[in-house]
């Protein structure tokens, strides 16, 4: 059994995109978790709280926390996405100009997450939404 | 290896917020005003060098553990950023320079590009 929280995610409210991350940062600290693993972890999170500000309407972030791994769940109610494989290469990008004014957008996102991450899954349905799951190792 | 506070003086720039971090001495600069580029670095020790100024630029640096962000460009910092950035312990200056001009005095200074 591991430690669980969940936060909500606003689609549209990019004033709070980062404050489900941030809640998270703060836990991993005071578990005493190496600082280059939060770090990772929480880049990666944040870019996934980012997305589905950008792109969906409202989501979740499902944190497991155990002695020897994070689990994060990001589920949102959202347009999904058409073409993963499109998605996950660098520079491909449906972000609005909005999204690109806070300083996003440049199709970085899901190859970030991939590289700060030790797995990731990531499934998605069109008009429904999408999931994703980040596993970091602590050890 | 440059001082905080010798940047902010050679800069004629203003400390916003963080005062405590200004004797701190910092080994690298970044200058971008696309975040997606700053969180993937994996860089300690970094002054980020920014004409963004919203919300998301303190979001990304707290993320990113970077705890010094110069605005150019005369960009100034919202009450909003300002509360966030205290509460992470994130030094804010603001500086009238031009992104490149400021860059050009930070290289002669001594700080170093990540890449």
């Amino acid at each position: 059994m591991g430690m669980k929280f969940t936060f909500v995610i606003e689609g549209g409210n990019f004033s709070k995109a980062g404050t489900a991350s941030s809640e998270v940062k703060k836990i991993l600290k005071q578990l005493n978790v190496d600082p280059k693993i939060i770090k990772r972890t929480v880049v990666s999170l944040y870019e996934a709280e980012v997305n589905v500000v950008a792109h969906a309407f409202e989501g979740n972030m499902n944190v497991e926390i155990f002695p020897d791994k994070i689990v994060v769940r990001i589920e949102d109610k959202g347009p999904g996405i058409p073409d993963i494989d499109m998605a996950m290469q660098i520079g491909f990008s449906t972000a609005t100009p909005e999204v690109r004014e806070m300083g996003f957008g440049a199709g970085m996102g899901l190859p970030n997450i991939k590289k700060n991450s030790d797995r990731m899954n990531i499934s998605s349905t069109i008009n429904v939404g999408t999931q994703l799951e980040i596993v970091n190792y602590l050890k | 290896m440059v001082k905080v506070v010798d940047v902010v003086d050679k800069l004629n720039a203003k400390v916003i917020c963080g005062k405590n971090g200004l004797n701190q001495d910092i080994d690298f600069g970044f200058a971008s005003d696309l975040m997606s580029d700053v969180l993937t670095l994996d860089t300690d020790n970094l002054l980020l060098v920014t004409g963004l100024n919203n919300l998301q630029t303190i979001r990304t640096s707290e993320m990113s553990d970077i705890s010094f962000i110069l605005f150019v460009r005369d960009k100034k910092v919202s009450q909003e950023m300002k509360e966030l950035a205290c509460e992470n312990n994130i030094t804010l200056i603001e500086c009238s320079y031009s992104m490149f001009k400021a860059c050009a005095v930070l290289y002669e200074m001594g700080l170093e590009p990540v890449y």
